[in-house]
């Protein structure tokens, strides 16, 4: 081996060093990032946040809209607290969100993390006011139902449902929220009056499900019994020619044991 | 070391070499701490604009005066400023964004490239007293490095930093960046963060010597780069060094000061001077000032040799 | 009504649409409300049990995309359950049999062989072959189809029809016989016609919901919705779970009996003695229009005698069905000393009954005091004599208060019983003695298992005894009215009961048959004793065709597989257990070159020409007036007579006759289609709609008769949700032999006008006393049925009971559900339910694997102490849906004499820890 191939070799094994080094390098800070991110589920957004993939890539953190929030509901995300560093949350039962209908925080916002097409705020979807049933006073019968009433979007985001009680002759008011008009101002997880809150807003995703694609729900979707059909021609009609393997043909002939 | 067995050494212009005296008198010192003052003043009270926005609400025509951080903020609600590297990580993560903070990464970004890139780090960063006291203690207690890392890797970060925005859909320095995370803190609350301000300064202090602004900070990398095409520059005037290597001993980036090039060039032309202005006060000859690029002559030097000390050159 | 609920519903989209206005749709909703924009919807039914719940159906590109509860479907309103929510995904498994399949060696049909995929041409022509063979062989007897309780109602009624007018063998019997017959035998013996008197709005009217052996919050579940709904809405209300073993519906109800297996004959001639003790009866309902009757006792139980193809280990059993010793309780039940040993002289005969005095009838239920009953039936040993006796009293204080309007419900659990057509006419006996019958809010009312038990295997008749409209082959009265409709020469159809599913088992096993056809079900998983039937597959010389959606137990043991239609790909129609017909259009083409059964029944009848099968036939033990014994006679002569040519097919004879191309066009018209496309008429090319001809066929058989249908197209009017027949002037009818609501009943207030066995001797509880036969029009029959033992039961060997049945998740074999991933990860196997010191005293915990053994076969399968059900000590519940836990193979395949139902709810089995 002649010295330039060995100077060359060398360039080249430090050239791989390098990468290696970068690529280690992006992987633990890719890992602190994601770490991060997973987090995000746990923060209370101010309203028009996009998104929260969108919206953690459009934040840049600047907190002018925390500045700009008269409540002192916003705070910036601080190292150590439950979502990604730097970006704006809030905790409803300490400050929840009073639903300015100027809506500052959004105004202020100069990346459009926030979205400014949200106009009206009671459009806003922070989050999801989910009560915990087993804990809930009105929902054990008692009449509380505080959350209902300062509810800023009563009897729409929460109304309440009059049962019977089982065990006595009193009617239970229960609060029931509605995830069509909850803005997750968390107003309601403010004022709830157990010791830890029975209400609380969380993110939709946490606690809300979904039905499935395949389904509709018969009595909120009105459709035509029938219409003028439109029927697609039958695919493979007319092929006569056996084609294997067919589906099923292995668990046929797996075959089968008796006594 | 004795001055007087100095003072008889001839400089290559044939000048005898003169070392930089502490000044003893306290006007003596203010000027020789001129630029450091005026850059502290600078960097803390563009902190407390912040703040007392933040918190007390302070209004100037009726308008709040300085709204966010050094990320993004608003002038009196009109004017917008962005960190221009952070625009450019998010743009990476291909999300476009809002008009304003475009234009206020643009107006951040063309006054850099008027004042000089790295003027940021110097001057407007607040990690920046944070290293410089690290270094100076650094300095008084006679730390060696630790370790040892190229210059370069702050760019293997930078570019790092952006392919690491696309890749994983969000600004991936300001994730996890210590600058913002110390003026975010101080506006709008520390929390944790102060384990991060804490770790550069250890590093700066124990492990390597302008270890973070001058071997690992992408945003300072990002300057550099702006700092290209700076104005406001160090004008080099050869015919007065004396090769004393005061200007380098101070120098957080030594390696600007290459005499050859600066001979060459008439200026410390490389973009990842920060513009401090240590090396103007340290000077005994006046050799070096500050000056726009546009106005520095030329003229005539031909011994383009370097004065860094020795122990420099390989960093 | 209608009307209104259909603007109220409008008017409710309409004022959440406003409550929403201003909000803007998340990009989900937008896509959707995007996506929804090209579905085509229409109406259907529910492809799973015998609710017959009203679903739309939405198509795109040619698949199913969504469903949705029907609004406007009465029995539902617009809900479902978990399995009728997955109707959209059910077509789309991935293993859906798409191509026939053969088993083959060396590109020869290999009863050893492998299966491989064929032509449609090379399955029909092997088809064809053997079935030819066997009849050549063995004469129409050797043939035989295992049909269904999902029959549409025209593919029954076309298998019925190729059988019974074509082929000229009644061997074919539905899956429903495992799970309707002795429903079917017990209407038939009491009101002289098939199915319910009342419908599901009793729900609504009555005071109390008896369950007899219906687990409904899991088998009906939308049912159970609204008896739960009456529970909370009505103050009265009150719900009695009657069961061998704790389960669901006790969480809801007022009261829970658990009672020994077969004890519930003993607890109904309790209450029966209760209402004459206290005097309760409805002294002028039953003599206006009742009468009492009684059988014999010694019946035997259904199965085969020992010198079969039995294992060793079961002879011990099979050898009861000879004689019996009669235990304690037994003996004091039937009125004779304990140890006696009672020849089953009546196993053939044990439908026979005679009418009694109403003081006979006394005497046969004295013997059933609270004491005697409380002691033999109750079934927690757990549970003090007293409680059980208090519960007891309980309910017959129910049934017995006069002002309290009672319905009792049952399914399985009385029907699939060794005595089952006995326990089902007990119900009716003490309804009809109390005079709460075929009235709003009381009645006893039988609960259908499958999605059209009642609309296609009964009512259509694709029974080995039957006709459509209830009549039967061995009367020639029926026989005559069937060959005139259907234009076959005199004598053509076979006058001898054909194999019932559990005999064409059997027959198999003993080569009786050559060549069975399974259709729209999967009997090789369903049938119990299963592993005399998977060896006679394999073993014997015989020829299997499986038609199926989906590969499952009966096609891997079969030799021939046709890939089949699922149910919104072929126009169909479905009646549920209130007698309601919904008809359906083809919404979807089949994969691949899948077809509907319909169009396999019509395909294979074109291999047939008449003088294959309308020639002499042998007929081994046929006996009937006017035959020669032991043969059909050639009716060619009559045939060409009639104007038939002996080398005409049948389907040119029974199907695709002039008359049925020239009033059924396809293309049909489109007020009638809507455009949607029919695959089978197409695909037969000869311009005639085999659906809308099978139907108005089928149909002369009911109208004037008390089972009218309306014409076929009314069924598809957009405001129409099926109707409950008889449909008499478009008119449904919702409580039938009453005079307010019956246009059948013809004098006074109730007529029982039913036309079977309405005639009859007279006699004591013993005997028949006077051969002379009563007419008894306008009645029904009051029976007197006394306890009967299981024929299994614990003992030292086996020391367990075991119960077999469903799980809410999934439907029967699973073949549908099973496919859809959610339900299949929800309930993915199934366990074996059991008590938690039972579990400990085998020494296994919860999920551990233990063998369920009895004389018949084992299974392994996994305990489960808590949950659902919850068994009391010495019972165990083992569910059936899962292949791998193959429960048949353990289950003893005993039926009740009569109507020749399996009895999966009662068999001795061990359990040891594996």
């Amino acid at each position: 081996m002649n010295k330039s191939e060995k100077a060359r070799r060398q360039f080249l094994t430090r050239i791989g060093q390098g990468v290696a080094m970068a690529a280690t390098g992006g992987l633990i800070w890719s890992y602190l990032i994601k770490e991060q991110a997973n987090a995000a589920v746990l923060a209370i957004r101010p309203p028009g946040a996009l998104d929260e993939p969108d919206f953690l890539a459009k934040c840049i953190k600047c907190g002018q809209c925390v500045v700009d929030c008269p409540y002192d509901t916003l705070m910036l995300a601080a190292p150590g607290d439950q979502a990604p560093i730097g970006t704006p949350f809030f905790k409803p039962r300490d400050i929840p969100c009073y639903m300015c209908e100027d809506i500052p925080c959004v105004k202020a916002c100069p990346t459009g993390a926030l979205d400014p097409a949200l106009t009206d705020i009671d459009d806003a979807r922070m989050g999801l006011a989910v009560i915990d049933i087993e804990n809930c006073l009105s929902w054990l019968g008692l009449r509380c139902e505080l959350c209902y009433r300062v509810c800023p979007l009563m009897d729409r985001a929460i109304t309440t449902e009059t049962n019977p009680r089982k065990i006595s002759k009193h009617a239970m008011f229960v609060p029931i929220v509605h995830s069509d008009a909850c803005t997750g101002c968390g107003m309601c997880e403010e004022a709830c009056p157990t010791q830890e809150a029975a209400i609380r807003v969380l993110d939709p995703s946490l606690v809300q499900g979904k039905i499935g694609e395949h389904y509709r729900l018969g009595w909120k979707i009105d459709t035509k019994v029938t219409q003028d059909f439109k029927p697609v021609p039958r695919k493979g009609k007319g092929t006569k020619r056996p084609q294997g393997p067919a589906p099923g043909q292995d668990y046929l002939n797996e075959g089968i044991s008796y006594d | 070391m004795q001055a007087s067995e100095r003072n008889i050494k001839l400089g290559p212009n044939g000048k005898p070499i003169r070392y930089y005296q502490v000044p003893k008198t306290l006007g003596g010192k203010l000027k020789a701490w001129r630029y450091m003052i005026l850059r502290r003043i600078l960097q803390f009270s563009t902190l407390l604009l912040f703040y007392g926005t933040f918190n007390w609400e302070w209004k100037l025509f009726e308008r709040p005066v300085l709204s966010g951080n050094l990320s993004g903020s608003e002038i009196l609600g009109l004017i917008p400023l962005a960190d221009p590297f952070a625009v450019l990580q998010i743009l990476l993560t291909g999300h476009w964004l809002e008009n304003s903070v475009l234009i206020g990464a643009l107006i951040v970004l063309a006054v850099y490239a008027l004042i000089g890139g790295r003027v940021w780090c110097a001057w407007v960063c607040p990690i920046n007293p944070v290293t410089d006291f690290a270094g100076w203690l650094r300095n008084r207690l006679g730390i060696a490095n630790a370790i040892s890392f190229n210059r370069n890797l702050r760019y293997t970060i930078l570019v790092l930093t952006l392919v690491l925005s696309a890749l994983t859909g969000v600004a991936a320095f300001e994730w996890v960046s210590p600058i913002s995370m110390a003026h975010r803190g101080v506006v709008f609350g520390l929390g944790l963060g102060w384990m991060a301000v804490a770790g550069i300064f250890l590093f700066d202090l124990m492990i390597l010597k302008h270890g973070w602004c001058g071997h690992v900070c992408p945003l300072g990398a990002f300057y550099a780069q702006v700092g290209r095409v700076a104005q406001l520059r160090i004008a080099f005037d050869t015919p007065t060094c004396t090769h004393c290597g005061e200007c380098a001993r101070v120098c957080p980036e030594p390696q600007v000061l290459n005499l050859k090039k600066a001979s060459v060039a008439h200026m410390v032309a490389s973009g990842e001077c920060t513009n401090c202005g240590r090396c103007v006060t340290v000077c005994p000859e006046d050799t070096l000032k500050f000056d726009l690029r546009s106005h520095i002559k030329r003229s005539s030097i031909t011994e383009p040799e370097s004065v860094l000390p020795k122990e420099e050159k390989t960093i | 009504m209608k009307q209104t609920r259909r603007e109220f519903l409008k008017a409710n989209v309409a004022a959440a649409t406003a409550a929403t206005v201003g909000i803007p749709l998340t990009q989900a909703q937008a896509g959707a409300a995007d996506v929804e924009k090209d579905w085509q919807w229409d109406k259907g039914v529910c492809r799973f049990c015998g609710t017959g719940c009203g679903i739309m159906v939405a198509t795109k590109d040619g698949k199913i995309v969504a469903t949705k509860g029907d609004p406007d479907a009465p029995v539902n309103r617009g809900l479902n359950c978990i399995k009728g929510y997955f109707n959209a995904k059910i077509m789309y498994g991935k293993d859906r049999l798409t191509q026939p399949l053969l088993r083959m060696k060396d590109g020869k049909f290999d009863k050893k062989g492998k299966f491989q995929p064929v032509s449609w041409e090379r399955a029909f022509d092997e088809m064809e072959k053997h079935c030819k063979a066997a009849l050549k062989e063995l004469g129409p007897t050797g043939v035989a189809i295992f049909g269904s309780g999902q029959y549409t109602i025209h593919e029954g009624y076309a298998a019925a029809k190729f059988m019974k007018a074509g082929l000229r063998s009644n061997n074919i019997d539905p899956n429903a016989r495992h799970c309707m017959a002795s429903a079917v035998a017990a209407f038939i013996q009491t009101f002289g016609i098939d199915e319910p008197a009342g419908n599901y709005d009793d729900i609504e009217h009555t005071d109390t919901a008896v369950l007899w052996g219906a687990n409904m919050t899991e088998m009906h579940p939308i049912l159970w919705a609204r008896i739960a709904n009456r529970r909370l809405t009505h103050d009265k209300m009150r719900i009695i779970n009657l069961t061998t073993l704790k389960n669901m519906p006790s969480e809801l109800a007022d009261m829970t009996i658990v009672f020994k297996p077969s004890t519930d004959l003993a607890i109904q001639n309790y209450i029966a003695r209760e209402i004459i003790k206290r005097d309760v009866v409805d002294h002028d309902f039953v003599k206006k229009h009742c009468v009492f009757a009684t059988g014999p006792y010694d019946i035997g139980y259904g199965m085969r005698s020992t010198d079969t193809k039995g294992f060793p280990e079961e002879k011990d059993i099979l050898a009861k069905q000879k004689r019996v010793k009669l235990d304690k309780y037994e003996a004091i039940a039937q009125r004779r000393k304990e140890g006696e040993v009672v020849e089953q002289k009546n196993a053939k005969s044990a439908g026979k009954h005679w009418m009694i005095s109403f003081e006979d009838f006394k005497k046969g239920v004295e013997p059933y005091t609270l004491d005697f009953v409380a002691e033999l039936a109750k079934g927690d040993v757990d549970e003090s004599l007293d409680d059980f006796k208090k519960k007891l009293k309980a309910l017959a204080d129910y049934y017995c208060d006069q002002n309290r309007k009672i319905v009792s419900y049952w399914t399985m659990g009385f029907n699939q019983h060794q005595r089952g057509t006995w326990v089902n006419e007990q119900c009716y006996m003490n309804h009809l003695l109390l005079g709460k019958q075929c009235k709003p809010g009381n009645g006893a009312f039988s609960l259908t298992g499958q999605p059209s038990a009642c609309g296609t295997a009964r009512e259509v008749g694709t029974f080995a005894h039957r006709l459509p409209a209830d009549m039967v082959v061995f009367k020639k009265k029926h026989r005559d009215l069937a060959e005139k409709i259907w234009k076959l020469p005199a004598k053509t159809v076979n006058p001898k009961v054909g194999s019932h599913i559990v005999k064409i088992m059997r027959d198999l096993e003993d080569g009786k048959i050559k060549f069975a056809w399974v259709q729209v079900n999967n009997p090789f998983q369903a049938t119990p004793n299963a592993n005399h039937w998977i060896k006679a597959a394999r073993e014997m010389d015989n020829f299997i065709v499986c038609a199926d959606g989906y590969p499952g137990i009966s096609a891997k043991v079969a030799d021939l597989i046709l890939p089949a239609a699922m149910i919104f790909e072929k126009w169909g129609a479905y009646g549920n257990a209130e007698r309601r017909t919904q008809a359906w259009r083809q919404q979807v083409a089949p994969p691949g070159q899948a077809m509907g059964d319909t169009w396999h029944i019509l395909e294979f009848s074109k291999r047939f020409k008449l003088k294959d099968v309308w020639g002499e036939q042998k007929v081994p033990g046929l006996k009937a007036e006017g035959f020669e014994d032991g043969k059909l006679p050639s009716v060619l002569d009559e045939a060409k007579k009639m104007g038939y040519d002996p080398e005409q097919t049948l389907y040119e004879v029974l199907f695709a006759t002039p008359e049925n191309k020239k009033k059924y066009p396809w293309p049909a018209p489109k007020e009638l289609t809507k455009g949607h496309p029919n695959h089978i008429a197409e695909a037969l090319g000869d311009g005639w709609f085999p659906e809308h001809a099978l139907w108005e066929e089928y149909a002369t058989f009911g109208r004037g008769h008390a089972h009218d249908l309306d014409k076929f197209e009314r069924y598809y009017d957009d405001d129409v949700r099926g109707l409950r027949w008889p449909v008499v002037n478009g008119k449904e009818t919702l409580w039938r032999f009453n005079a307010k609501y019956d246009p059948y009943v013809k004098n006074g207030d109730f007529e029982f006008y039913g036309p079977a066995l309405k005639a009859l001797p007279s006699g004591d509880l013993d005997k028949i006393t006077k051969k002379e036969k009563t007419k008894l029009p306008g009645k029904a029959k009051i029976f007197f049925r006394p306890y009967a033992a299981p024929v299994e039961q614990p003992d030292n060997n086996y020391p367990f009971w075991l119960v077999t049945g469903r799980v809410l998740e999934h439907w029967h074999s699973g073949t549908m559900t099973r496919r859809v991933p959610e339900l299949n990860r929800a309930v993915p196997e199934a366990l074996v339910f059991m008590h938690p010191e039972d579990a400990k005293r085998i020494g296994v915990n919860r999920h551990d694997v233990v063998e369920v053994a009895s004389r018949r076969g084992k299974v392994k399968v996994r305990v489960e102490t808590q949950g659902r059900n919850h068994p009391s000590k010495g019972v165990i519940f083992v569910p059936w849906f899962d292949e791998s836990v193959f429960i048949n193979k353990v289950t003893l395949d005993a039926t009740c004499p009569i109507s020749k139902q399996s009895d999966f709810k009662k068999c001795a089995v061990r359990i040891t820890k594996v």
